[in-house]
Parts: structure tokens; C-alpha cells; sequence
């Protein structure tokens, strides 16, 4: 990648992913609006989003005002040094905040004080794996912080909601944190579960199963079965579009697992608005490609 | 659709009811978290002439620049107002608010609080942050920029014809409370199930 400017490629990739929201998921906003009643306030809430979403990508303006937390998955090749990337991701977010394709959400907690420009402890947030891949991929997350309020996590067996340790547990928990969200995670919103692990692994593999795209299922069928169920689940508590009522809840729920410790039983579910913003840039060569 | 300007009444308020369409316009106030805390520990004077029959918009907004020092909203949706809630209700009958603007909805608190003083809460489309923003025709001024960050600041605003629907109003109904009743009917039914 001698002959690539990473700043400049990484800058690009925020202002894609801030800005311009990804044709499947506008695709899947279109036929749940075409699927809720006339005039209702969650057709008129859809409406609404899908107007923003053409005018945000018209106009490289941020689609929602919450640019979230910006989440960095970097896989590169074996030998490679991480504080290349840290470096470029660092100039990146910061040429991003000033170019307002970001607002700076990175606050010190003792201090109270905004750093302005998106960086400070664990901001951005970056995890690298090594691989025998000869090619470069960096994954993009924002995550809004309204709907990662609404994120959860449960250890089961949970006797409140009479959940064992089992898929159907599973299910229960999950339908929880969708009905406790409400219409405060942005509805209708994408559910990714993680089941397993400890609660660290877990929670963060939730959050990458936020990549996935609509329609796309567990390649395992107890999963595959556990996810449609949940989605007809969740959109059948009628909660709606911004907790507005109506048919559409959830957009998708993706899940996976982890082995876990004979003690622990964990799901991890990180709820994610309908404004939840990624891309995806590889890196073969010189040639830089964006998804 | 009605049609409000701020300043607004008490009167015109008490006759709004909940699942109202509104289009709001003139001047009002983002405050969110650390405004709300700041209002109700320290009550500042300075936000006051602002407030009275006005109202908050609880928003962080994206904001830009112009090269002649004015300031331009680029990406300006709702928060989540729910984590207002311990101190919405104090805000409203220090400042005599008239409305608030957010989404998700509030609590009994607050609630208690629009029934007493006359105000409503007004849900905006969360995440048409872009679409939102076209409606802010002028950024008047900025008070605690430094102090409280650029999300966080009281961004004193203009807007024009901002869509919004009255979801919570001041004879105690709340469109949301509505929902959760008739979701948690269905959350039971569900939980239930043995597969």
C-alpha cells in the first residue's frame, strides 16, 4: 500500500459510512413503510427517514446528528505494524470532525470536557487482528449512543422473565431488550446477539454481527430459525417506528455464538438504531475498494 | 397541520392534545444533558428570556463555520429525551417552558410537570438529522460553548416549519403510554411461550 494515502482513504471511508446510508438497508426502510397504514405516524415516521437519507447522501451531510461511536475493526496481514493504522485512523477521525462528517462525542469522564475532535482514551475505538490474508480490511461502525443505551446484556437462567438455558431462553431475553427499548433506540432498530463467551467476546461479537445485511442469516439452522422468529416477535409487540405503533419494530435480528464457560450462560445483545451507519474498505495493493 | 410560533401561550398550549401534527417556528433552545443538569443545580439567569414560552429541543447538533463567523446547523435531529427525565419537569416550571422537543417520551415526572405549568412534549423524527437541520434558518448565538462542548451547549436557534407531533399533552395523555400498555400485553404473551 506504498501508493496509498491511508489517511485519506480512511477519511473517505467515514464520510461514505456518516453520510451515505447503505442501499439495502434504504431498501428495507422502503418496504416497511410500504407495510404500515397510510397516514399513520409510523408511515409518516418512515417517510420521513427515507426523505433524510437521500437528502444526507445528496448533500454529504451526517444522516443523523449522533455520529456515534466509531468503531475500527482493522485485519491486516501478519507483520504489519499497528501503529501505521492508528496513526492514519487518529488524522482521519480528526480530519472527519473538522470537516462535520463527525461531531466530536469523545468526553473525559473525570473532566467532563469534549476533546473536539473525536479522539482521547479508547476514542476512537480500534481492534486489530492479524491475518494469513494478503490484503488490507477495515471495517467502520458508528454507533449512535441513544440506541447503545438500549444495548443489553443478561445472564440466563434469568427467572424473571423465566428464561432458561436454552434458545427459547434466548429468545425471551432478546424480546426483552426490545420491548424495554421501546421507541428510545431510534425504532425500528437491528438487534445483533451474541450468545456465549464472556461478556466481554460476547458483547463485542454482538456488535459485529451489526455488518451483516438484511436478509443475510445464520448459516447454522437453529440460529437461522432463532432469528426469524425473534423478527416476527419483536415486530409483533406493535412498538412501531419511534415507538410510534405499528408493524415495524425491528429491520433484523443477526446471531451467533461463542463456546462458553459451564457457569456462564451470557446473550449479549447490542441494539442498534435504524440510522446505524458502516462501511467496509480493502485495501489489495494500491487499490482501495469501499462496500 | 397547525401552525406555532414562539413565543406561545400558556392557553394555546392546554389546547394541544396528544397525536396533534404541528409545525413549529420562530426560536428555541437546545439543552440536553449537561444543560438540564446545570439548569436545575445552578438555575443561571443568563438561559431565562430565552425559555420563557419557548422551547427546548433536546439535540446535539453537527454544526459548521461560516467563513464570517456566523454559525450554520448541518446535522440536527432529536436525542433521546428520556434521560432527562430527574430534572425535566424542575426545568419547565423554573423557565416556564411551553414545549419540549425529543423523542422517545418521558416519564410521569415530566408528565406531572406539563399537566401543572401547561407545556407538551413534541416528538421529532429521530435520525433525519440532515432533514431536521434544513428547518434551523439561523443560529442567533451560543451560551456555555466552552464550557459544556459543542454538542452540549444551549444553541439559541430560529426555526422554520419543524414537523413535530404531540405525543405527551397537559390533561395527562401520553401517545406513549398507550404503546408500552398495548406492547406489554403482547411482551407477556410472548414470554410465555414455550418455543
Amino acid at each position: 500500500m506504498q501508493g496509498i494515502d491511508l489517511k485519506t482513504a480512511l477519511t473517505e471511508l467515514i464520510r461514505r459510512s456518516s453520510t451515505s446510508f447503505g442501499k439495502e438497508w434504504e431498501a428495507a426502510i422502503r418496504s416497511a413503510s410500504e407495510n404500515e397504514e397510510q397516514g399513520t405516524g409510523a408511515r409518516v415516521a418512515l417517510e420521513t427517514i427515507l426523505e433524510n437519507i437521500v437528502l444526507a447522501r445528496e448533500s454529504s451531510a451526517p444522516l443523523c446528528q449522533d455520529t456515534g461511536f466509531l468503531n475500527f475493526f482493522v485485519d491486516y496481514p501478519s507483520g504489519g505494524k499497528e501503529s501505521v493504522y492508528t496513526e492514519a485512523i487518529t488524522k482521519a477521525v480528526i480530519e472527519a470532525t473538522e470537516k462535520q462528517y463527525l461531531r466530536p462525542n469523545a468526553v473525559d469522564i473525570l473532566t467532563g470536557k469534549n476533546s473536539g475532535n473525536n479522539t482521547g482514551v479508547n476514542a476512537p475505538i480500534i481492534s486489530f487482528h492479524q491475518w494469513d490474508n494478503d490484503y488490507i480490511r477495515i471495517r467502520f461502525l458508528q454507533k449512535g449512543g441513544g440506541c447503545e443505551n438500549c444495548s443489553s446484556q443478561y445472564k440466563i437462567p434469568d427467572t424473571a422473565l423465566g428464561a432458561g438455558r436454552d434458545l427459547n431462553g434466548v429468545r425471551k431475553v432478546v424480546i426483552d431488550t426490545a420491548f424495554k427499548a421501546q421507541g428510545q433506540g431510534c425504532a425500528p432498530g437491528v438487534l445483533g446477539v451474541a450468545i456465549g463467551g464472556d461478556r466481554a467476546s460476547g458483547m463485542k461479537l454482538a456488535k459485529e454481527q451489526l455488518f451483516r445485511k438484511p436478509g443475510e442469516r445464520s448459516n447454522d439452522t437453529a440460529l437461522a430459525e432463532l432469528e426469524q422468529k425473534l423478527l416476527k416477535d419483536i415486530n409483533g409487540l406493535g412498538i412501531g417506528p419511534m415507538g410510534f405503533g405499528g408493524k415495524t419494530t425491528a429491520l433484523e435480528v443477526f446471531a451467533s455464538t461463542l463456546h462458553r464457560h459451564p457457569a456462564t450462560y451470557y446473550v449479549s445483545v447490542a441494539y442498534a438504531c435504524w440510522a446505524y451507519r458502516n462501511g467496509i474498505m480493502t485495501i489489495k495493493g494500491d487499490e482501495v475498494t469501499y462496500a | 397541520m397547525l401552525k406555532l410560533t414562539t413565543p406561545i401561550s400558556e392557553q394555546t398550549v392546554r389546547d394541544l392534545r396528544a397525536g396533534d401534527r404541528l409545525s413549529l417556528s420562530g426560536r428555541i433552545v437546545t439543552a440536553r444533558d449537561s444543560a438540564h443538569k446545570l439548569m436545575v443545580e445552578k438555575r443561571p439567569d443568563f438561559i431565562r428570556p430565552y425559555l420563557k414560552d419557548s422551547v427546548i429541543y433536546h439535540c446535539g447538533p453537527v454544526v459548521a463555520k461560516n467563513p464570517d463567523g456566523t454559525w450554520r446547523f448541518v446535522s440536527a435531529g432529536p436525542t433521546t429525551s428520556s434521560r432527562e427525565e430527574p430534572y425535566e419537569a424542575d426545568v419547565i416550571k423554573e423557565y416556564q417552558v411551553r414545549g419540549v422537543i425529543g423523542k422517545g417520551g418521558m416519564g410521569d415526572k415530566t408528565m406531572e410537570g406539563l399537566v401543572k405549568c401547561g407545556a407538551v412534549y413534541l416528538h421529532a423524527i429521530g435520525g433525519a438529522g440532515a432533514l431536521t437541520a434544513k428547518c434551523v434558518k439561523k443560529v442567533e448565538d451560543v451560551l456555555m460553548l466552552e464550557e459544556l462542548g459543542s454538542p452540549e451547549a444551549f444553541w439559541i436557534i430560529e426555526v422554520e416549519n419543524f414537523p413535530l407531533v404531540v405525543t405527551m399533552d397537559s390533561t395527562g395523555n401520553s401517545l406513549h403510554k398507550d404503546v408500552e400498555k398495548a406492547s406489554s400485553v403482547k411482551f407477556k404473551e410472548l414470554i410465555q411461550q414455550s418455543k
